[in-house]
């Protein structure tokens, strides 16, 4: 389903920023408020919930052993995966999941692998045979924009709050965590700017949202690198913007890995 | 390490397919190569061959999809099983849907969907051998395919890759960089005004080296615009 905006909405949020203002007072750089909890489940191996403003996730850790890929014998394997269920928005719907699912769980999946942030080679029990396997699950509670940051935010915290279970004769004993945490070894954050006619805002919330013509999120890791990127929306970007966005998101990530 | 891993990309300066870091591989590009479809067009590129189609503007279905603007933009991106080494299987996967969403990102500022009301314009994109860079190729065909179709747009939108292989910038990935590399960034690109329309990336670049990639990639875009341009040319005439 597709929220519809109006055009009194669109032409006020629009007119608000070429006066350099936000709808909700923050400035153009400015996150909404952000709140990071972490091990808010007992069953999942790591977890943590993230709030951005009212936007709401809730990612889940969940380790099993299984085989490697055959190219990488000696790695464990990651697979990030999200839901947005209908309890979290009117527009969104149950059944299988849509592109807007599949595109937020690749992007948060390509931060964490592309940083190489969790040393996948430490996580070899058995070369070629046994390694662990890491299930990131996202779980989106209260949908009011940004999701991207929000999820990836959250993914980073889970995985970083993560302890693996027990292994005894080759079975795992969930119900007994070892205080033995996973090799995370960077903290790669994702920051998202939305263009709304001629203006470049940090963290877009839903009302922004609807109304941007291109979304641009970038994710950095703790060097100052960036690891991943991607553009949405159906509007365009020039060249000096994106390099703009680049570095403005190199800053705002220092400020965003502050919460983890 | 992965398996299969090079030890060197590049070697007294050439790249592995004996390239220069700035070279592209050879693009060819035919419009009109199917019968039925509105709009059609066949992209070689290097070791990749990606027909697209273009159906519409049409009625849409089912019907609750329509605008009453503006006409809808649909594309898919399809690879068939045998287009690459281990069979992939039938069907839409998780990357093809993610693919198909940002092929239409990238087409759709161009596209004057105002002239259609309640229509749908379909882009099939089929992706019959891969070697890299299908979404590129893929893109660069739909949008051949869209003016074929006779569909009024602001201008064609090329698309490009650049990436990081061995410490190294370079232009349009083949397979093993691809694999084994540190970097890719594919865009898409409006060259009448310069505006971007497509851009992603992963792997690791500094923000120099993420400059300098978007630059060549920009450039390579160009290089792909002239080869739309003479497609079209080609077969409807004019100098």
């Amino acid at each position: 389903m597709e929220e519809i905006v109006s055009e009194i909405k669109k032409d006020y949020i629009a007119s608000l920023l070429d006066q350099g203002k936000r709808q909700d007072g923050r400035g153009f750089d400015d996150y909404r408020e952000i709140i990071v909890e972490k091990g808010i489940s007992n069953k999942a191996e790591g977890s943590a919930l993230v709030r951005i403003g009212d936007t709401q996730v809730m990612v889940g850790v969940k380790l099993a052993v299984g085989e490697p890929f055959p190219d990488m014998p000696d790695s464990g394997v990651l697979t990030t995966n999200a839901e947005l269920i209908p309890l979290a928005s009117p527009t969104f719907e149950k059944g299988p999941p849509d592109e807007n699912t599949i595109e937020l769980a690749r992007v948060v999946d390509r931060g964490i692998r592309e940083s190489g942030c969790i040393d996948l080679e430490k996580l070899c029990i058995a070369e070629g045979e046994k390694v662990w396997i890491v299930f990131v699950d996202i779980h989106v509670l209260d949908y009011d924009g940004n999701l991207f940051d929000a999820s990836s935010l959250g993914s980073i915290a889970a995985l970083l709050d993560t302890r693996l279970p027990k292994i005894e004769d080759g079975r795992i004993l969930y119900g007994e965590k070892t205080r033995k945490k996973l090799p995370v070894v960077d903290k790669p954050v994702e920051t998202t700017y939305a263009k709304i006619g001629n203006n470049i805002i940090l963290d877009p919330s839903l009302d922004e949202e609807l109304v941007m013509d291109a979304r641009l999120t970038v994710a950095t890791t703790e060097k100052g690198e960036i690891c991943a990127m991607q553009k949405g929306g159906a509007g365009t970007y020039t060249r000096e913007e994106i390099l703009d966005i680049v570095s403005r998101s190199i800053d705002k990530g220092k400020e965003l890995r502050k919460y983890l | 390490m992965k398996i299969g891993q090079p030890e060197k990309f590049i070697i007294d300066g050439k790249r592995l397919d004996g390239r220069k870091p700035d070279e592209m591989r050879e693009v060819k590009i035919q419009a009109g190569v199917l019968k039925r479809a509105d709009g059609s067009a066949l992209v070689e590129w290097g070791g990749n061959k990606v027909i697209a189609a273009c159906y519409g503007p049409r009625e849409v279905h089912p019907r609750h999809l329509a605008k009453s603007d503006k006409a809808i933009l649909r594309c898919t991106y399809n690879m068939a099983p045998f287009s690459v080494s281990d069979r992939k299987r039938p069907g839409p996967d998780r990357r093809s849907v993610e693919i198909s969403k940002v092929t239409r990102l990238a087409l759709e500022p161009v596209i004057f969907t105002n002239l259609y009301p309640r229509t749908t314009i379909d882009v099939f994109i089929e992706v019959l051998q891969a070697n890299a860079g299908t979404r590129c190729t893929g893109i660069t065909a739909a949008s051949v395919a869209l003016a074929d179709a006779g569909i009024p747009m602001r201008d064609l939108v090329p698309a490009c890759a650049a990436g990081k292989v061995g410490g190294e910038v370079v232009l349009d990935l083949f397979d093993i960089e691809d694999n084994y590399g540190e970097a890719d960034l594919p865009v898409a690109l409006i060259p009448k005004n310069n505006e971007i329309t497509l851009l992603q990336m992963d792997g690791n670049f500094t923000k120099k080296e993420f400059e300098k990639a978007l630059d060549l990639a920009i450039q390579g875009c160009m290089k792909i615009y002239e080869l739309q341009k003479g497609a079209l040319r080609e077969r409807y005439g004019g100098e």
